[in-house]
């Protein structure tokens, strides 16, 4: 079905998931395994539902229907204490960083070692400053996060979200408003960990070329389905036009430029009573 | 954001001030010090034909001053009499044996305390002794029906009825 | 007519459906005290910032809550000839129903909406659910030192604001226009009770702590993730508070004073 892998080769795996918010199915039979220790990335335009499958993931919501299956053991029916188990060996890099305003950097990077762990005042220090060296902030220790510019705190977030060495990252939209510098620092970022850690990366994004250029193999999603995937270089020559479309940037294909509305010239020709 | 020490600190003085301030709302504001000195507080007993709207914790007072309150009101089931029991600030142990009690209001329509008339024996009132001399509430209903009824009768008479107290009902 | 009775059950539904919600998350909220009396410094914090930051508040306020009192019984009392009796209306009023209701209508302002929106803040910017996926839960962590910060500053706020409104009626009574010193405090000492006073005007700004500090962390974590909706929960956080303290003032009041 994905990578061809054996199955303990696959450290996520998505069967059959349906998922509504309301009356609208996000996702709708949705299929998928995440390779260890490889970069997968996950596609759609915004608002397909790619941040609420990393919540999916993460356990933070339940699906209507399917299975998630993380490391061996299904995400949705964990009791809270095991999924708070699980939680702790998968980071994620929030869209927004969604560091806490009222530490400053050095104490954000420090928060998961203080909550989970009895660890001496001089080893967390260590800690600390290891993962924040990792990302190039170690200067930065005493800045609060208002003072931190989007790439920082994106940075920074990352620092947190390996401080506890988890075994897999999830990152939502690492890319999404940053400086083409700042872009480039993340790119580089998310690859080195990936290698060195031995992580297992999932990386959530719209935008194409990034994600291609580190991602070894693609999902692209969209009104609730798989539509494509593949390697990059696979992707890339696909013949899906829904593929073409997304990957090209078109304005108009299988995506319709125009939100579904009546006939132009019946909607302008019979104005409401 | 303060340093931590600072915050200590702060909390530290913040609990002591509501600490005090309710202190100084039980001591200096409220009763809990005469409360407080109950423990070693004396005990006399009144008999009364009518008290009235006489309440537990009415001060009990002399000359104008509180020496003490009254601790318990029941029934004598014998005698038809209410019995109040009181208990006197152990300061004020020199109240004469035969002083009298009445049932008195503060203002026009206050609330009514035990006013003690000392008399003029030597033997004191101590812990347990009854007061003998006792008036009864004046309740204003019955002032008023008495001066109606009065009335009524044209005066030829005189006043019919004793003196003595009010009747029961 | 129709829409109006379904309008109708649904508000009904969803105000039902709220209640049930808030009380569920007090539950959670104080399976977190265990662990917060392990980490006190946790609640340290709160204290100060629920706390301290409105004492200034609350003094300045009873201050002249008190001095009016003052004024204005002075001028009811004189006619009758009672200004002795001025200690006892300033203590009595304050005791039993201002120092409570007013302490907690000031709290719920400053410090109550504050923790509504700072809430709301920190879920619409995603760090209570940043939180949760680093295994830590936010309602312990973030919601359960906060509720019981609010708890107990309560009590202590309303006594200081009872005690600096004593100040300032006797500041006005006996400073400015002349009542009888002795007569102010020892009228005052004989009429109000420790226990019916004193004892159950604590216990009625312990009861509005709790309610005024539940409603106001509860719209913050039910708030709606945008700044939009942060901005009304704060809003419903002050306004339902005020109509809760004084709903409950009256209950309070009929229970405790009300019997005899
Ligand atoms: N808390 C929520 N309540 C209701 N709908 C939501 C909520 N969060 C997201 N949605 C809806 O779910 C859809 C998918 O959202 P999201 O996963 O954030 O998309 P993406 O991350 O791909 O941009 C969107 O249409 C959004 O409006
Ligand atoms: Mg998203």
């Amino acid at each position: 079905m994905t990578g061809g892998n054996a199955d303990d080769e696959v450290l996520v795996s998505i069967r059959n998931l349906v998922f509504s918010r309301g009356s609208r199915k996000i996702f709708d039979g949705v299929d998928l395994d995440i390779p260890r220790g490889k970069i997968t990335a996950i596609m759609g335009p915004s608002g397909t539902g790619k941040t609420t499958l990393l919540k999916l993931i993460g356990g933070q919501l339940r699906p209507d229907s399917g299975t998630i299956t993380v490391d061996g053991r299904i995400v949705h029916e964990l009791s809270l204490g095991r999924l708070y188990e699980l939680r702790k060996k998968i980071g994620m890099l929030f869209q927004t960083g969604a560091l806490l305003t009222d530490l400053n950097v050095f104490e954000n990077v420090a928060f998961p070692l203080r909550e989970h762990t009895k660890l001496p005042e001089s080893m967390i220090r260590t800690l600390v400053l290891m993962k924040l060296q990792a990302v190039g902030l170690r200067g930065a220790r005493d800045l609060m996060p208002a003072q931190l510019s989007g790439g920082m705190a994106r940075r920074v977030a990352l620092a947190r979200a390996i401080t506890l060495d988890p075994m897999m990252i999830l990152y939502d939209e690492p890319f999404t408003g940053q400086d083409p510098i700042s872009m480039g620092v993340l790119v580089k970022l998310i690859r080195d960990l990936n290698r060195e850690l031995g992580l297992t990366s999932i990386v959530v994004s719209h935008d194409v070329e990034e994600t291609a250029s580190i991602a070894d193999y693609i999902y692209l999603i969209s009104e609730g389905k798989v539509v494509g995937q593949g390697t990059p270089d696979a992707i890339r020559h696909s013949e899906s036009p829904w593929v073409l479309q997304f990957m090209e940037g078109l304005a108009d294909g299988p995506v319709p430029f125009h939100y579904p509305a009546p006939d132009y010239a019946a909607d302008l020709l019979n104005p409401p009573a | 954001m303060q340093s931590s020490k600072a915050i200590e600190i702060w909390v530290g003085l913040f609990v002591a001030a509501g600490l005090i301030a309710l202190f100084f709302l039980a001591m200096q504001v409220s009763n809990l010090a005469e409360l407080k000195s109950n423990g070693d507080s004396y005990r006399i007993v009144a008999r009364f034909e009518n008290i009235g709207s006489l309440r537990v914790r009415a001060p009990v007072s002399v000359a104008g001053v509180t020496v003490g309150r009254v601790s318990a009101i029941s029934f004598d089931n014998q005698t038809y009499e209410a019995v109040v029991e009181m208990r006197i600030d152990p300061k004020y142990d020199t109240l004469p044996i035969d002083t009298s009690a009445s049932i008195l209001t503060a203002g026009l329509l206050g609330e009514q305390y035990i006013g003690l008339t000392p008399g003029g024996a030597e033997e004191h009132l101590t812990d347990g002794d009854e007061i003998e001399l006792t008036q009864s509430a004046i309740v204003l209903e019955q002032v008023i029906s008495r001066f109606l009824f009065n009335k009524a009768e044209g005066g030829d008479k005189g006043s019919g009825s004793n003196d003595g107290g009010t009747p029961t009902e | 007519m129709l829409a109006l009775f379904q309008k109708l059950g649904y508000t009904t539904l969803s105000t039902l459906q709220k209640l049930g919600r808030a009380n569920l998350f007090i539950l959670h909220v104080v399976t977190g005290l265990p662990e917060i009396l392990t980490r006190v410094r946790l609640l340290l914090v709160q204290v100060y910032s629920v706390g301290v930051l409105t004492v200034l508040l609350v003094s300045i306020s009873g201050l002249f809550v008190g001095m009016v009192l003052g004024l204005q019984g002075y001028n009811v009392l004189s006619d009758f000839g009672a200004e002795q009796t001025l200690g006892v209306m300033v203590a009595a009023s304050l005791v039993r129903e201002l120092g409570p209701v007013v302490t907690a209508l000031l709290f719920s302002g400053r410090a109550g909406s504050a923790l509504t929106a700072e809430i709301g803040l920190m879920k619409a910017t995603e760090q209570l659910s940043g939180m949760e996926m680093m295994a830590v839960d936010p309602v312990k962590r973030i919601i359960a030192p906060r509720f019981f910060a609010g708890c107990l500053s309560m009590p202590l706020l309303a006594s200081l604001f009872s005690m600096i409104g004593v100040m300032g009626g006797y500041f006005v009574g006996v400073g400015l226009l002349g009542v009888d010193e002795g007569a102010f405090w020892a009228q005052m000492k004989s009429r109000i009770d420790f226990y019916d006073d004193v004892v159950n005007g604590l216990i009625k700004s312990a009861v509005f702590g709790v309610i005024v500090t539940w409603i106001a962390v509860f719209e913050g974590y039910d708030a709606v993730p945008t700044s939009e909706g942060v901005s009304r929960a704060t809003t419903r956080s002050v306004v339902y508070s005020a109509f809760a303290v004084l709903g409950w003032d009256f209950v309070l009041t009929a229970l405790m004073f009300g019997g005899d």
